[in-house]
């Protein structure tokens, strides 16, 4: 039997009820638009030439591959920085830090990190990298601006995942005899794996969607760099991302902004399911303990 | 050997030990390059007129360097994004944690994660395109980068982050409460609203604070669609945002202009750090 509730009742559910459903479909529907109207207007224009050459008034190209390798390297440049500074900063907030004190101190260090807006990173980097340091506007000194930006992320996923490895295998190798350093190298360390690769991933998906960060440090140079010339200072730079602002802002030329753009989606989505795979994996783990 | 091994335990742990004050050492770094190139400005052009000052003509032959317009437009701007995006965001979120089937609320997930990952460059190029001049047509004015656009574009860019710590935050009320209200004869969508979100409210409130500090600190997307002019805000008025005035002018400024600049960045910083002061405190209140 089912007692009746009174109209006015009704209504008012059926009306939430209809407002959250509205607004579910409004997110989805611009979710679909942004992508669908990139793709549209962007995948035709992505081509061999594109991808492949660079910007030329004599040849008449307009190529991105200076951009495309300008991010591989600056990715490279970083995480290769930014890996062992965060490994180690979580190694010792879980391993080696006695005092609640310094932890706690740390860790707002860490959070006020996290929250610093990009172009704040962007303004600081310069000031400390191009001006202080006379690295000049250069893709080193965009990498190390993003190392100051990526390491709360990689700091906070390595930590988790200590937090995972049991203690009783660090008992064990500390009660066969092995000291601190060698049971954290042989029997921490591995344990942690996934959340250093999972930190990686974020972090990737951070750097290459960065733009305001690395227009005053890294610079606007549209020139292929050689392998070995990026880590040299005073080579400037462009990403993907700095290119397409220029493309789209500063020059008006739409059809290469939605090229670059909806490659940054394709990109995009593999990071987010490569980071919820890992991250998958990393619960996994915690939940098996 | 001992001496050996015992060295390379000191060497380590001093290592480690550098590694974790890094962090610190960072913030302790770039608080103290903006105070000290953004300190002589303030005190060159005085305080109450740099901050309240409502004109900025830097470029001018009696250059005027008052930053209220871009102060008002940051809190314009972010409560106008807050207004339109946590409602919507909140609604979404109660949908994926209470009233949807597994499967839809596992795809409208994804969908979100996936609208977090999305560059701020790619929002830009779409709210130049899009919005800027549907705004234009639909309400009849001669630009359509305005203010009114900046919020859309700003609204959906705080979406991901008010969703997905409202849906958890909404998940971890203990299922008690819901039962209970159940069984006094409520219906789902009156549990749901009545007993859930009022006591998820202070995960909530994290919820909206973190989104108050992404749409504060946002520069790309809003310069490429708030049309970049230092005027009082106006919704329907090109204007300048806090971050966008600190990036606009950076790559031609010289003296006193861009010391102003650095000034700016430091106010930007101080409302960050203000923002992030309240979303610890409402954490610990949480946690409490």
């Amino acid at each position: 039997m089912k007692e009746k509730i009174s109209i006015s009742r009704k209504i008012r559910s059926a009306l939430l009820n209809i407002l959250m459903y509205a607004s579910c479909a409004v997110i989805c529907a611009v979710l679909v638009g942004v992508i669908g109207y990139i793709i549209c207007r962007g995948a035709g224009n992505v081509t061999m030439e594109l991808l492949t050459s660079k910007p030329s008034l004599l040849k008449g190209t307009v190529g991105i591959l200076p951009n495309i390798l300008n991010t591989l390297y600056i990715i490279i440049m970083t995480l290769v920085l930014v890996l062992p500074l965060g490994v180690g900063a979580a190694i010792y907030l879980n391993e080696y830090a006695k005092n609640k004190k310094v932890v706690r101190l740390i860790e707002i260090a860490t959070e006020t990190l996290s929250g610093i807006p990009s172009i704040i990173y962007g303004l600081v980097g310069m000031l400390i990298f191009v001006q202080f340091a006379h690295l000049d506007t250069s893709l080193i000194a965009g990498s190390f601006t993003l190392v100051i930006m990526t390491l709360p992320t990689v700091i906070r996923t390595t930590q988790e995942s200590l937090k995972t490895v049991p203690n009783g295998y660090r008992e064990g190798a500390l009660a066969l005899g092995a000291g601190k350093w060698y049971t954290i190298r042989s029997v921490v360390l591995p344990g942690c794996v996934d959340g250093v690769v999972t930190g990686c991933i974020l972090s990737v998906g951070r750097i290459v969607g960065e733009s305001a960060a690395l227009l005053f440090t890294a610079g606007m140079a549209n020139e292929i760099l050689g392998m070995f010339e990026f880590f040299k200072p005073k080579m400037a730079g462009s990403t993907l991302t700095v290119a397409l602002y220029m493309y789209a802002k500063e020059r008006g030329e739409f059809e290469i902004a939605f090229a670059i753009a909806a490659i940054l989606l394709v990109l995009t989505c593999a990071i987010n399911i490569l980071s919820k795979l890992s991250a998958h994996l990393l619960k996994k783990k915690g939940c098996g303990k | 050997m001992k001496r050996v091994a015992s060295f390379i335990e000191k060497t380590m742990s001093a290592i480690f030990t550098v590694c974790g004050f890094l962090a610190v050492g960072f913030v302790v770094l770039i608080t103290g390059f903006l105070i000290v190139s953004g300190l002589p400005a303030i005190g060159k052009i005085g305080i109450v007129e740099f901050l309240f000052g409502r004109v900025w003509a830097s470029t001018a032959s009696h250059p005027s360097y008052g930053i209220l317009p871009f102060i008002l437009t940051s809190v314009y701007g972010t409560a106008g994004a807050i207004i339109l995006g946590v409602p919507l965001g909140l609604l979404c979120a109660i949908f994926i944690a209470k009233m949807a089937s597994k499967r839809v609320g596992v795809a409208v997930r994804s969908a979100v994660d996936l609208l977090s990952g999305i560059p701020s460059v790619v929002y830009g190029l779409v709210g130049m395109i899009i919005i800027v001049p549907f705004v234009r047509e639909t309400f009849n004015l001669p630009d359509g980068a305005n203010l009114f656009s900046a919020i859309i574009v700003l609204a959906v860019m705080i979406l991901p982050s008010v969703i997905s710590v409202s849906e958890t935050a909404i998940r971890a009320v203990p299922k008690e409460y819901e039962e209970a209200s159940l069984a006094l004869g409520a219906t789902k969508t009156e549990t749901v609203f009545k007993v859930i979100v009022p006591s998820a409210k202070s995960g909530i409130l994290t919820s909206v604070v973190l989104g108050i500090g992404r749409s504060v600190g946002e520069a790309m997307a809003v310069m490429m669609v708030s049309g970049n002019v230092a005027n009082m805000p106006s919704l329907f008025k090109s204007v300048r945002f806090l971050t966008t005035a600190v990036a606009s002018e950076m790559s031609y400024s010289s003296g006193l202009q861009r010391e102003a600049l650095f000034s700016i960045a430091l106010v930007l910083f101080v409302f960050i750090l203000i923002i992030n002061l309240v979303l610890n405190l409402v954490v610990k209140k949480e946690s409490e």
